[in-house]
């Protein structure tokens, strides 16, 4: 009775079932790898970069570099102080300011700023970075991640809400300064 | 003890295992694998369901979020009975595995046991090695102290380098575009469940294979590997000179077991647990981070690649290592076992031994790194002042406000990224002094800015006076003599 090209009818619904259970895999996968996915598109979407405060300007005297902190634009319940991050805020004269960030660009270790020779050094693989954040020596192929500022009544904000790494500057880190730079 | 038996046979009559039990423990081994070269995979085991053991009493205290994480180690280290011993005994167990595994591996390795028919074993034991080594990273990060922090900063860092993805994984790695309470979260969820998942299937099929395919032999020196008589080959010297697993063979894999366990525990008692060092705060900037031990290596390599090469050693580095030790058995699946006839396969594990062990031992005292403090902590020594003038007093507190201190050691202390310059004076005229310090130039920044002229001359003053007794100091041989002043030595 049986030949190669005929089904038989529990061979057909085993294929069917076979076909059913992919329709509903697929139709499963695609809102679980949303899910997965969603650290990489759900951030870009809501826009995790913001302007976030360092302070007055006056706290920052002319010509010198000093340590700031501030809190990430986004922060959810669970965040603890990982959410506080500190930079450098190098005030060259007047409203104009240069802020590092305090990954070093070579593996993101934190570089400390040593005022009397005028270098960032960082404690992990030795890079060392001149006062402008422009490379001085070691292992990192170029200077310091810079913020984006704006200073305003007095006040100065960056533009901060992405760990800066060598690969991919965050978006922010990247752009044009803004004019009053 | 009739009673153990009833229930045994009650059992077994529904259960129907203790037959293929009996058959895998009394399958017949050769004679002379009952040896102690062949306890280190039953270790392995061993230390990894200690692993599963502490790893989930711990769990019912740890708290997986960014804000408790820490909080809940001291809790575990100073509140919890025993607390600090669960810790401990986990975070040694965890070296004793990586350890232990390297060793079956470099074992196996040696008696050309990933030879046909068991190249998949050996293939699903690399993958069991990456797995071993992402748990002992992963664990690291659980401790979310400020290693931990910095340490995934360094791992988004490294992740960034990768062309066109790179930007998408480190937000898939972190959980988001910084490292905070969604990182600790999925670090979790790969420590406690992926990675462990994955371990326990891919252990069970290693397991599996070494049943099925046989022990490899001890490997004699001459006892050649053909794929067409190989397995007949060994078929018969089970028959001839086999010997049931157990007892024969078993008896020390049990004692070495427990010696290991001895040996964590020991550890454990002795040094105590891991951290946490500082709070994951990332405005605490007064830290330098470590890996831990066995990452070391790794830590020591990327401060000595030159900068150019490091990116593609990162990124291409560990798929070709990996790629080779899968190519491995197919490229020598026949042929000479015994470590005695296959010396580029000794020297290749003494290599590779010694430029681990080299690296690990430079991470010790951190060569590369500037000594953050040296300028402000290491005086100029004694007798490098004794005798000199005003003017290279002055300069030898330049030397020290300026930080140079903190890469260039003098009478042995103080950083080590630069030459050590007890007899600079030796090496470079005055003017090279000047414009290296002026310019810079090979791994040093340029002082030019930073340096007024008097500090500078001050400075090279007191240089030039760095070279030892009866040594005289470089000189420009196109000046004339008289106008090279040698200086006096005044130690």
């Amino acid at each position: 009775m049986r030949n190669e090209d005929t089904i038989s009818r529990r061979g057909l619904f085993m294929k069917l079932g076979i076909l059913f259970n992919g329709l509903v895999a697929a139709a499963l996968a695609i809102p679980i790898l949303r899910y997965v996915l969603s650290s990489i598109t759900g951030a870009q979407a809501k826009g995790y970069l913001g302007w976030v405060p360092l302070g007055h300007v006056n706290e920052f005297p002319e010509g010198e570099t000093r340590l700031a902190t501030f809190r990430n634009p986004v922060v959810m319940p669970a965040d603890g102080k990982t959410v506080d991050t500190a930079c450098w805020v190098r005030r060259i004269e007047g409203e104009q300011f240069q802020v590092f960030a305090i990954n070093c660009a070579h593996l993101g270790c934190p570089v400390r700023w040593f005022a009397q020779s005028g270098l960032f050094m960082c404690p992990c693989h030795g890079g060392v970075y001149y006062s402008d954040g422009s490379r001085a020596s070691g292992p990192p192929e170029r200077g310091l991640f810079e913020y984006p500022y704006k200073v305003k009544d007095g006040l100065i904000t960056i533009q901060a809400g992405e760990l800066p790494t060598p690969g991919a500057p965050s978006a922010a880190l990247d752009s044009e300064r803004p004019p009053c730079a | 003890m009739r009673m153990i038996s009833q229930v045994g046979e009650w059992l077994d009559r529904r259960l129907q295992l203790a037959a293929a039990i009996r058959e895998t423990a009394e399958h017949r081994v050769p004679r002379n694998t009952a040896s102690w070269f062949y306890v280190f995979g039953s270790a392995a085991l061993v230390v990894f369901m200690l692993q599963i053991v502490t790893g989930i009493l711990l769990a019912i205290f740890y708290v997986p979020s960014a804000a408790e994480a820490w909080n809940s180690l001291q809790v575990l280290n100073h509140d919890i009975t025993m607390g600090w011993f669960l810790r401990a005994l986990h975070g040694w167990g965890s070296n004793f595995m990586v350890a232990i595994v390297l060793i079956h591996m470099v074992q196996v390795f040696l008696f050309g046991a990933y030879k046909f028919p068991r190249e998949l074993t050996w293939i699903v034991g690399v993958f069991l090695l990456l797995m071993t080594l992402g748990m002992a990273f992963s664990g690291q990060v659980l401790r979310f102290d400020q290693d931990a922090y910095w340490g995934l900063g360094i791992g988004a860092s490294i992740a960034s380098r990768v062309p066109i993805l790179g930007p998408a994984t480190v937000k898939l790695m972190l959980g988001g575009p910084i490292i905070a309470g969604a990182t600790l979260s999925r670090f979790f969820a790969l420590h406690v469940f992926v990675i462990p998942g994955l371990l326990i299937a891919l252990v069970g099929l290693h397991l599996l294979m070494v049943l099925k395919l046989g022990i490899n032999e001890w490997p004699m020196p001459g006892r050649i590997v053909k794929r067409a008589t190989y397995t007949a080959e060994y078929e018969e010297l089970v028959k001839k000179d086999g010997v049931p697993f157990v007892p024969y063979a078993v008896w020390k894999d049990i004692f070495f077991a427990a010696f290991i366990l001895l040996a964590v525990a020991g550890c454990a008692v002795y040094f105590g647990p891991f951290g946490p060092s500082g709070r994951p705060d990332p405005t605490i900037i007064q830290t330098a981070p470590r890996p831990d031990y066995f990452f070391l290596w790794l830590y020591a390599l990327l401060s000595l690649l030159p900068p150019s090469m490091e990116t593609p050693a990162l990124l291409i580095g560990p798929v070709v290592v990996i790629f080779a030790l899968i190519l491995l058995p197919f490229l020598f699946g026949e042929g000479e076992k015994s470590w005695r006839r296959r010396p580029i396969a000794v020297m290749s594990i003494l290599l590779i031994a010694v430029s681990l062990g080299t690296l690990t031992h430079l991470s010790g005292y951190t060569p590369w790194s500037p000594h953050m403090n040296a300028w402000s902590g290491d005086p100029v020594p004694e007798r490098f002042l004794k005798g000199t003038t005003a003017l290279e007093r002055q300069g030898a507190l330049v030397f020290q406000v300026k930080q140079c201190r903190n890469c260039h050691s003098l009478g042995e202390l103080g950083g080590q990224r630069g030459p050590t310059l007890d007899s600079v004076a030796v090496r470079l005229t005055r003017d090279q002094l000047i414009r290296q310090v002026i310019q810079g130039g090979g791994n040093m920044p340029a002082y030019g800015k930073n340096l007024s002229p008097a500090e500078t001359t001050a400075l090279v003053a007191f240089l030039a006076t760095l070279h030892p007794a009866g040594q005289t100091p470089a000189r420009n041989a196109s000046l004339e003599e008289s106008q090279t002043p040698v200086l006096p030595r005044h130690y």
